[in-house]
């Protein structure tokens, strides 16, 4: 098997399966090491302005990925959205947020690493991770230019064939012959972004998992009793 | 009426001598680990003063505890949605430097030092990042004694609405002391702001716990808490606060801080309460009502309707029977000379205390302080602390609950003192004062005596009901055949370990028999 056909054939199924599976065992196991491992305590400077930027531009860009690349394509043209309109939207959104999510990142990453407290405090993954997060961003959005070129000859087909090969993927008919032909960029970008999900169950990242949706709909106040009786 | 038990606390300030046996007891117990080196689940201020954090009383810096918004109680830091808005960094969550900054010494210094003309000294040494600290600037007991600058003490919240100038020339001086624990309140601001729903309040004791296993970090808690008693362990990433010493009040035990106060100031008993009126007694418009509305919400362990309603409830009776014998329903309830602190706050908290009556007495025995046709009561606004900054701390400002208690201490007092010194009970004071005989030799009893089963009133925590199988459980805890009591100890793990327990000083002491 060719590295080629093994990163965009094999890494995949093995970055998705730890991501679910490290997470459900971790969550089962080891709770109490699951949490968002915040830093604000130990230095506030900087951090709302930081930490905001950084979360919602990641969470943009993660879900303008979800949608962009997982809806058929048949759907987009049922919608009347044309591969053009598409990538234009994409390289509006995923420049936006994706400098949102830079400046951020910058500004944690900073703090991470020479802010005396929170460096002592960290640990080897929580550097590891922000930093890994970081050139997956900057690869990311190294993309943008070669897609606005792309766009420039009105040539949706390198967007198309990524969002057919994660469809393929998730389909679990893995074709990784679909990515061939796209620039380098793209795919050291993706070798990177499904390293994250490799990582994920490992770092304080599991936090994602648990965003706090259905505090808006509960009680005040809580009471348990100590009984185990059930 | 939906009956419940809370276990409750009254702290007697009239005999708090700051000595902070508390608080090194109860560090010694349950904070000497990474992360919450700098928290104090109990700490002793001295009052006027700041405090810890800084300037904790004031909510228009922290946002804790709850308001009233457009007559409906909200917390004042927020609806939930705005909790959630604010979740990537919580605006109002203290620094550490709040609090201060952990340190230590560098004791292995004096060991390893090298042949000096100088004594070698331990320099301080921050417990966060391992490195020299060339000054402390803070720490968790700054103010001791009345430390510092008048006008820097002075920004106590307390202060307000007070002449106070006068209260900076050395002859008007006046000093107490504060020990703080969590209140376990029945309104607990910190349940409500945590977005996980981590924290909870024990149906059977009220003990406000975190789910260590369940806490997420996200922070909300430690700024709603108006007392700023709950931690955040910044090396776990979890809240931590004062456990209401569970393990040992479940076996009939007091705290760790009421059992080692030298003071006897600390009394731990069972208060009954409606929790179907928490909301609309912590609604009262009107925050100088708020002490008496908290009143209203505790039940007579010796009402009939209020006993069969709690057995009802599951509450067992010898749960009823102690809470008939509460050394706190008793000081809040029966002599009125309990007050809770803060009950702007509207979280309704379960740890009361009596004023202090400041060096009073000396002076009234002096002839100092003009006193009324008793001969024993100071006309009021004549005691050297004044009343109205007890008023701010215990009652939202309103000054006569505070008088009647002052009052009937100084009565209790100046009775026994008829009895003990001139040998003829003398009622007049506590007629003024208005309390019986039979209440001011019970006063005398609980307040002056202190023994420790007045003070400790604790029923045991009924394991064996809370249980499936209570026979099945005895013989087995700690040897399950699951990893259920162990936290699975294993070198190679795949998931982030704590690391090592505390910061060591950059250089080790050698082995002592080697040179």
């Amino acid at each position: 098997m060719s590295l080629h056909n093994f990163l965009y054939g094999v890494y995949p199924y093995i970055a998705l399966s730890v991501f679910l599976l490290g997470s459900w065992l971790r969550f089962d196991r080891e709770q109490y090491s699951w949490k968002s491992d915040s830093s604000q305590l130990l230095s506030k400077a900087n951090l709302r302005l930081g930490s905001n930027l950084f979360h919602v531009g990641i969470l943009a860009i993660f879900g303008g990925h979800f949608v962009g690349l997982l809806t058929p394509h048949s759907w987009f043209r049922g919608l009347g959205v044309s591969d053009m309109t598409h990538q234009m939207i994409a390289i509006w959104a995923g420049s936006i947020f994706g400098i949102m999510c830079l400046i951020g990142g910058v500004i944690l990453w900073l703090r991470r690493m020479f802010n005396a407290r929170v460096s002592a405090a960290s640990r080897g993954s929580d550097k590891f991770v922000l930093t890994w997060l970081l050139v997956t961003l900057l690869l990311g959005l190294s993309t943008i230019p070669v897609s606005i070129g792309h766009a420039s000859h009105d040539n949706p087909e390198v967007m198309i064939a990524l969002a057919e090969w994660v469809q393929s993927i998730v389909y679990l008919r893995p074709n990784p012959a679909l990515l061939e032909n796209i620039d380098t960029v793209f795919k050291v970008h993706l070798f990177f972004g499904m390293t994250v999900f490799l990582v994920f169950p490992f770092t304080r990242l599991v936090h994602v998992w648990s965003a706090p949706f259905g505090y808006v709909g509960r009680p005040y106040q809580v009471v348990r009793s100590k009984s185990v009786k059930g | 009426m939906k009956v419940r038990a809370q276990f409750a606390f009254v702290f007697n300030l009239d005999k708090c001598i700051g000595c902070h046996t508390c608080s090194v007891t109860c560090k010694n117990v349950w904070t000497n680990r990474k992360g919450v080196e700098y928290a104090w689940f109990n700490n002793v201020e001295s009052k006027p003063g700041i405090g810890y954090p800084k300037q904790w009383e004031n909510q228009e810096v922290w946002k804790g505890g709850w308001e009233l918004k457009n007559g409906k109680l909200e917390l004042k830091s927020g609806s939930r949605m705005n909790k959630l808005l604010n979740i990537f960094a919580n605006p109002d969550l203290p620094e550490i430097d709040d609090y201060y900054e952990p340190f230590t010494y560098n004791y292995a210094h004096l060991q390893n030092a090298r042949l000096s003309e100088a004594t070698p000294t331990a320099r301080p040494m921050s417990q966060v990042t391992g490195e020299t600290m060339e000054k402390i600037k803070w720490g968790p007991n700054w103010e001791d004694d009345l430390a510092g600058e008048f006008h820097k003490r002075a920004k106590d919240k307390n202060m307000d609405k007070i002449q106070k100038e006068i209260y900076s020339q050395f002859e008007h001086t006046f000093h107490m002391y504060l020990p703080r624990i969590c209140n376990h309140c029945l309104n607990a601001s910190c349940v409500a702001a945590c977005p996980s729903g981590s924290i909870y309040k024990r149906e059977e004791d009220g003990i406000v716990l975190v789910d260590q296993d369940k806490c997420r970090g996200w922070r909300m808690c430690i700024s709603s808490c108006p007392y700023k008693k709950v931690f955040y362990n910044w090396e776990s990433g979890k809240a931590e606060k004062c456990i209401g010493c569970y393990p040992r009040v479940e076996s009939g035990m007091p705290t760790v801080c009421s059992e080692s106060c030298v003071g006897r100031i600390r009394y731990n008993g069972i208060m009954l309460y409606d929790a179907d009126r928490i909301e609309e007694l912590a609604s009262i418009e009107n925050e100088q009502d708020l002490y008496e509305a908290q009143c209203k919400i505790f039940l007579d362990p010796n009402n009939p309707a209020v006993i069969a309603a709690a057995r009802a409830e599951g509450i067992n009776d010898d749960w009823i029977e102690a809470a008939r014998k509460s050394p706190i329903w008793k000081m809040a309830m029966d002599w009125k000379i309990a007050f809770p602190m803060h009950p702007e706050f509207r979280t309704l908290p379960m740890v009361w205390y009596v004023p202090p009556l400041s060096p009073v007495q000396s002076q009234i025995d002096q002839g100092n302080l003009p006193v009324g046709p008793d001969g024993a009561i100071p006309v009021s606004g004549t005691m050297r602390l004044p009343v109205q900054y007890l008023a701010n701390l215990l009652t939202a400002g309103k000054t006569a609950p505070i008088e009647s208690a002052l009052n009937r201490m100084i009565a209790m007092r100046s009775y026994q003192r008829s009895v003990h010194v001139e040998g003829v009970a003398d009622t007049r004071a506590l007629e003024a004062a208005g309390i019986t005989e039979a209440q001011a030799k019970e006063m005398y009893r609980y307040l002056a005596i202190a023994n420790y089963e007045d003070r400790f009133v604790i029923p045991t925590g009924h394991t064996e009901e809370s249980l499936n199988d209570a026979y099945g459980f005895q013989g087995q805890n700690g040897f399950t055949f699951g990893n259920d009591t162990s936290a699975g100890v294993s070198k190679i793990t795949l998931f982030p370990r704590r690391r090592k327990e505390t910061v060591e000083p950059k250089t080790l002491a050698p082995n002592g028999d080697r040179s």
